[in-house]
């Protein structure tokens, strides 16, 4: 069994050099044939999923309790700050049940084809090191659940981002931040269309605007639907500046604290010809 | 046969040891903490467990163990594969070249050399995550870890030496 000492150090040392040609090609063929390499990379996370999820509960109930002590201090005032808002989302909802009946009512005058049906799953974030140069997060809800790739991520708040990949019991969610997210957008007032571009950073970047097209600080970003997979409307975030640096957006979720996550199962019942246009258009 | 079989056995846990190790701290790194911008910016554990073992005991720690660990690390972390392995490789390749250095220097100096490992360890990482992406990347990140991981260094030594001696000195 034994090998000769200089045949081992040489083995070693070829060894050694193989496996970097074999990170080389590995990385190359990555961004050749992601296809492969996600389910590769799917099943792998698939076994890792569930131990992250049960050793992030002791992890999860500490800032739980941390949290707890937080908000006793406050309560208050946060109180206060309650009954407040109460009073001034009881106006609202008065006013957006007037706005619902009137729309149903419009809508049924114009025969407006109905929208797709949305429905949600329920996921926990089990990993959220992204590491430096990945903005993303794996979630305890994959295929068997109804998670398919693409479909969008709500966290209370807002948009968090969309499905990379997916296993069978876990998933990847991309960020809006990450470098590689991009979502077709609409300015709420204004219905300026645009797209959200994440490059790495807090704050993602509002891109592709028509010429003439301008955008302030404070407008809503919601989501347009165009391109399909993603449902119109849901809040993605605020401009939050315009400046050399581009026009930055402030996603209204919370990425850094995330604990539940709602997938949101979207079926586009756009028409074929419709959809086919709008795809075209999006070229 | 027994008593063969369990020296065996036992040999095996004792090589397997450090790697065992290694993929428990990696998973506990991606646990989520809910500090703000920490995901960003945690530190590299994989990095110092590849230059700890490298340096202290090599025959437990061979390049397919650092391989491994990066290609485990990017299917964590979910960056694109290969590129932790590839940076793993090269620390990997780096300390056992200058392996003669180490031996029987003080922990300050071991310490500073991991610095340097780590420093350029986080340059090529970003090297290659521009080449992936084909864009300008902002290095700050980078930075950030960089001086995190060098601040964790000490501690997880102290938990590898802990290991090593209570586990894997016993011959």
């Amino acid at each position: 069994m034994r090998v000769a000492l200089p045949l081992r150090a040489l083995v070693q040392r070829f060894g050694l050099f193989f496996l970097i040609v074999a990170a080389f090609s590995l990385m190359l063929m990555g961004k050749a044939d992601s296809l492969l390499f996600d389910s590769i990379r799917s099943s792998v996370a698939d076994v890792v999923a569930p131990i992250l999820d049960v050793m992030s509960r002791p992890a999860e109930a500490v800032s739980g309790a941390i949290d707890n002590i937080r908000e006793l201090s406050r309560l208050r005032d946060e109180n206060a700050r309650l009954r407040e808002e109460n009073a001034q989302l009881r106006h609202w909802e008065t006013l957006a049940r007037n706005a619902s009946d009137q729309n149903a009512a419009l809508r049924s005058l114009l025969r407006l084809a109905p929208e797709g049906s949305l429905s949600f799953v329920t996921a926990r974030v089990v990993a959220d090191s992204g590491g430096i140069f990945v903005r993303s997060m794996l979630v305890n809800a994959g295929a068997r659940h109804g998670v398919m790739k693409g479909q969008a991520v709500l966290s209370g708040e807002g948009l968090v981002g969309r499905i990379g990949a997916v296993g069978d019991r876990s998933a990847r969610v991309l960020l809006i931040t990450d470098l590689n997210s991009r979502i077709p957008v609409v300015l709420e007032t204004s219905r300026v269309r645009a797209m959200v571009a994440g490059d790495n950073s807090a704050r993602p970047k509002l891109v592709f605007l028509p010429p003439n097209a301008t955008a302030s600080v404070g407008d809503r970003v919601i989501t347009s639907g165009h391109g399909g997979g993603l449902p119109a409307g849901l809040p993605v975030g605020e401009v939050a500046a315009v400046g050399d640096d581009g026009i930055r957006v402030r996603p209204f979720a919370d990425l850094d604290r995330l604990d539940y996550l709602r997938v949101v199962r979207f079926e586009d019942v756009t028409p074929p010809v419709e959809a086919a246009r709008t795809t075209e258009r999006a070229r | 046969m027994t008593a063969a079989l369990l020296l065996r056995l036992d040999r095996i846990s004792r090589s397997v040891a450090p790697l065992t190790l290694c993929i428990g701290l990696l998973i506990m790194a991606a646990l989520p903490l809910r500090l703000p911008g920490f995901g960003r910016v945690a530190p590299d554990v994989a990095l110092i467990a590849v230059f700890y073992w490298s340096v202290y005991r090599p025959d437990l720690f061979p390049a397919a163990a650092a391989f491994f660990l990066g290609l485990f690390n990017d299917v964590l972390i979910g960056g694109p594969l290969g590129a932790s392995a590839f940076v793993l490789l090269l620390a990997h390749w780096l300390v056992r070249s200058q392996r003669r250095f180490f031996v029987g220097k003080s922990f300050a100096v071991v310490w500073w050399a991991f610095g340097m490992v780590a420093v350029g360890a986080g340059l090529i990482a970003w090297l290659v995550a521009m080449a992936l992406a084909l864009v300008p990347v902002s290095i700050t990140p980078a930075l950030f870890r960089c001086v995190l991981t060098v601040a964790l260094y000490p501690f997880l030594t102290w938990l590898f030496a802990r290991t090593q001696s209570s586990v894997l000195a016993r011959r």
